[in-house]
């Protein structure tokens, strides 16, 4: 079964096509890569996938189901989870705060009233373990907006990665990483367990190449070729659209 | 238990500690019964008042709900407490519980309007559903007195004990203790996952949804539990003045009830508190002269607030808990 | 019944007037500005005063609101409102109540409490019989000229060189900026433009609507109706919500004075619900 199945999906802002029926298939635990120029209509799909907007047409399929109707925290329920291009975090919420939140949310405690924060030990013990294994216990009482950007960003995927998806949508994950808290980034991507379908963004050909299993290439909203990454990277019409971009 | 682990207990211990100067604000109150006995009118109104800003707090503090009509269910406590003391059941706890129901039931049954749509469209509802409220209030005389107001309310001894006195001493004491339980149970509900949740929706709803936080839910209990504190503290005011005007319902309360909020900074439960005492003591300053010279002195505290900027204004106590905060992380660490 | 119907047209046509600076401010520069009614009092007290203590007539105390009122908007949109324009809804909220409630004590303390009263001209009194049905000459009047306002404002907004710099500066500031379009004078003109239009309504109302102190909160509500019902994407929208909400008000009261606010309350919250963004909005603009 697919973990993550598209069906003709299409999404027009007004009168402007940003996503052209697309129909894409990603087996479950693949490195899927997800490339093409900017304002191809990488991050809208993204946004499809997880409910931040309805498609114009088409459906969306997660393990099967068919979610397109679905709210995005009933999609995260099942789970799909995600990071963001742009950093979307709690400003003034501590990195301990936010990841107790998140952990709590996926063990459905959220809706405890009555209990102070401090006694729920489950939930502190793996926020902690969370935090340390991202390399943010030693700032976990610092304010989210005060941290570089390079633990901001860890900290964003680490909330993704705490709903302990089935399916985890990275936008790229390393844009605005400084180059020296870059490869701490990369690190924690490439050491996602084996059984979580990842599906990368990246405009960095050679972090694509060296992470992807598979890797489908977006144009002006629609498919434009797919395939493992010696075809790909083979393709003359693919590097034309990205040498055609880059020269 | 590791190092990190220990020192993120402490952390979380550390938030809901009770801290020196909440204690100190509870003592003056206490202490007030015995230092200022010619004062205790006042103070009870005060109290009542920042019952009712603790209430709009829960909503726009912590979940970022602006509401133009909070009086509501202010306004719908106080009637309810009203006529159930004049027609049935004349003891005071009761009332306050019947009011509290009464109105937390208009909030949860209202909640949905505040659910959709964006800031403005929740002003206008919430706005609506106020004038709504005052119009019913006018029109069905028979029930809440009309434009006359609900008279022939005279309380029975709280809880058969404590009988109501001249100097409202047993009045304030009575107010007091229902602020205080009020404040801790507000406290409690804000430093709970379920409190952390709505934190969380209002400083990013994107992102909160993305943890799996369905907001609805959330939003519908906790309008629903402000409403109830509205409600209690319109239930105080009809108890201790055994009237009801219809004033309770008008549209400058739903404002002064955010002015006195954005005085004393929203999003700490306190500033509630503290806003409530400023704005009437400036009040009581300021109208020696007429109630319309008053309104325009409000007028221009609004303004002045928003121009300088509320942040820098009633920064204070924000920057006096992050000056606590770093010093008993200090000490955490 | 055809005078039921009449004067709520001309109840309409009024309001529309009054609200149509009110649905600019908040559909086009996204402003929450509660005290729209103030100008609308503004305006009913220049026309009072000029025309009770100056003896200045009737025609030229109109345009005099409009400009006085404008005058005023430009002011305190150069002075205080442009700074709030990226300000939350809720700091918008807290000044312009702060506003409401400043200009109310002051007409209070300069005009005392009562209602005022104006003499209209001799031609505007009284009734005329047009087969049958009674038709106010003053209701006649405002038709008239709100009409001819409605047509000029649609055709200044969608037909004018300003019109076009204004949608442009709305949509996107940095691109109008680019193209040599001075956002800051467009935005002052079109806050000036409401606000004088609500002065020339509170102006041309204050005998049919009565004025008094409280005049901007008494009709906040109703702004906020036409405003919310006829949606902020056009003025066709708040022009038909103006006409159905005058109608049904000078209705409700005639046949229904018990229930007739309920039911205007409770028709705009359901609206709210069911169209969050107005009755008369295209889905999916952008
Ligand atoms: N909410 C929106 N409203 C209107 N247009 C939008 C919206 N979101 C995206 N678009 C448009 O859709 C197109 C695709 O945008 P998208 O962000 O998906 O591109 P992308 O492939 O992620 O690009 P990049 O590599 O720069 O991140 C762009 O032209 C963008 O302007
Ligand atoms: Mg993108």
């Amino acid at each position: 079964m697919m973990a993550l199945e598209t069906r003709n999906l299409v999404k027009r802002f007004g009168g402007f096509t940003a996503t052209h029926d697309v129909s894409l298939s990603i087996r479950q635990g693949a490195r899927h890569a997800l490339i093409g120029p900017n304002g191809a209509g990488k991050t809208t799909l993204i946004n499809l996938f997880t409910g931040v907007f309805a498609p114009t047409s088409g459906q969306i399929f997660l393990d099967g189901e068919d979610i397109t109707a679905l709210p995005a925290h009933a999609r995260v329920a099942r789970g799909l989870s995600r990071t963001f291009q742009i950093n979307q975090l709690f400003a003034d919420f501590t990195p301990l705060d936010s990841m107790m939140l998140a952990i709590g949310e996926r063990k459905g405690h959220g809706r405890r009233f009555w209990q102070p924060l401090a006694a729920d030990r489950e939930v502190a013990e793996e926020a902690v373990t969370t935090l340390e294994r991202f390399r943010l216990a030693d700032v976990m009482s610092e304010e989210t907006r005060l941290l570089p950007y390079g633990k901001q960003r860890l900290l964003e995927i680490a909330l993704a990665i705490a709903a302990r998806p089935k399916v985890l949508l990275l936008d790229e994950p390393a844009a605005g990483v400084p180059e020296e808290e870059r490869e701490e980034v990369l690190g924690i991507v490439r050491a996602l367990p084996e059984d979580v379908t990842v599906v990368l963004i990246e405009h960095d050909m050679d972090l694509v190449f060296s992470f992807a299993d598979r890797i489908s290439v977006l144009a002006a909203g629609a498919l434009f070729a797919e395939g493992s990454v010696e075809e790909i990277s083979r393709d003359p019409q693919v590097k034309a659209i990205y040498l055609g971009e880059d020269a | 238990m590791t190092d990190h682990q220990a020192h993120a207990l402490r952390l979380l211990t550390a938030k809901h500690r009770w801290r020196v100067w909440e204690i100190a604000l509870w003592l003056a109150a206490i202490a007030a019964i015995f230092l200022l006995p010619s004062q205790l009118l006042i103070l009870t109104e005060i109290v009542i008042l920042a019952l009712f800003a603790v209430s709009l707090d829960l909503i726009l503090g912590y979940a970022g709900i602006v509401s133009l009509g909070h009086t509501a269910f202010f306004g719908l406590g106080a009637y309810a407490a009203g006529i159930l003391a004049r027609d049935y059941v004349a003891e005071p706890v009761t009332g306050l519980v019947f009011a509290g129901l009464v109105s937390g039931l208009f909030g949860l049954a209202t909640s949905f309007l505040v659910l959709r749509g964006s800031d403005l469209t929740r002003l206008m509802t919430t706005f609506g559903v106020a004038m709504l409220l005052a119009e019913l209030g006018n029109q069905a005389a028979w029930l809440t007195g009309g434009a006359d107001g609900l008279s022939g309310i005279s309380m029975t001894p709280i809880l058969g004990l404590f009988e109501f006195d001249l100097w409202g001493r047993n009045g304030y004491i009575y107010c007091l203790v229902v602020l205080i339980v009020l404040t801790f149970v507000a406290r409690h509900i804000t430093n709970s996952p379920f409190g952390l949740s709505l934190m969380a929706i209002k400083r990013n709803p994107r992102r909160a949804a993305m943890l799996g936080i369905s907001p609805k839910r959330r939003i519908v209990t906790v309008y629903a539990v402000s409403a109830a504190y509205a409600g209690m503290a319109g239930a105080l005011l009809a108890q201790t003045t055994n009237f009801v005007s219809p004033d309770v319902l008008a549209f400058h309360r739903s404002a002064d009830v955010l002015l006195v909020l954005v005085i004393g900074g929203a999003g700490y439960l306190y500033g509630g508190i503290f806003g409530a005492i400023i704005f009437t003591m400036l009040r009581d300053w300021l109208s020696v002269a007429t109630p319309q010279y008053w309104m325009f002195w409000i007028g221009l505290i609004l303004v002045a607030i928003v121009m300088i900027g509320r942040e820098r204004l009633t920064g204070w106590p924000a920057l006096l808990a992050a000056r606590l905060k770093s010093r008993t992380g200090e000490a955490a660490r | 019944m055809l005078t039921i119907l009449f004067d709520g047209i001309a109840y309409g046509m009024l309001l529309f007037i009054l609200a149509c600076g009110l649905s600019i401010t908040l559909g086009l520069m996204n402003f929450v500005n509660l005290a729209h009614g103030a100008f609308a009092m503004a305006g009913g007290y220049v026309t009072v005063v000029l025309m009770n203590r100056y003896g200045i007539p009737f025609y030229l105390c109109l345009p005099a609101a409009f400009i006085a009122t404008a005058v005023i908007g430009a002011a305190l949109e150069v002075t205080l409102y442009r700074r709030l324009y990226r300000a939350s809804h809720l700091d918008q909220v807290l000044f312009s109540i702060g506003l409401v409630f400043m200009a109310i004590a002051a007409a209070d303390y300069f005009m005392g409490g009562q209602q005022q009263l104006i003499n209209l001209p001799p031609e505007l009194r009284g009734r005329l019989d047009v087969f049958g049905i009674g038709i106010g000459r003053s209701r006649l009047f405002i038709i008239v000229i709100c009409a001819i306002l409605a047509v000029a404002l649609q055709l200044a907004l969608t037909r004018t060189r300003f019109g076009s710099q204004l949608r442009a500066a709305v949509d996107d500031g940095r691109v109008a900026r680019g193209l040599g379009i001075n956002v800051s004078t467009i935005f002052v003109l079109t806050f000036a433009l409401g606000s004088g239009l609500a002065g020339l309504g509170g102006a041309l109302g204050a005998d049919m609507l009565g004025l008094d102190p409280n005049f901007p909160l008494k009709f906040l509500i109703y702004f906020m109706i036409v405003v919310t019902v006829g949606g902020t994407s056009s003025i066709t929208g708040p022009f038909i919500a103006a006409l159905l909400l005058g109608i049904a008000d000078v209705a409700g009261k005639y046949y229904l004075p018990q229930a007739g606010a309920f039911i205007i309350y409770a028709v705009m919250i359901l609206v709210l619900i069911l169209r969050p963004n107005g009755l008369f909005t295209r889905e999916g603009g952008r």
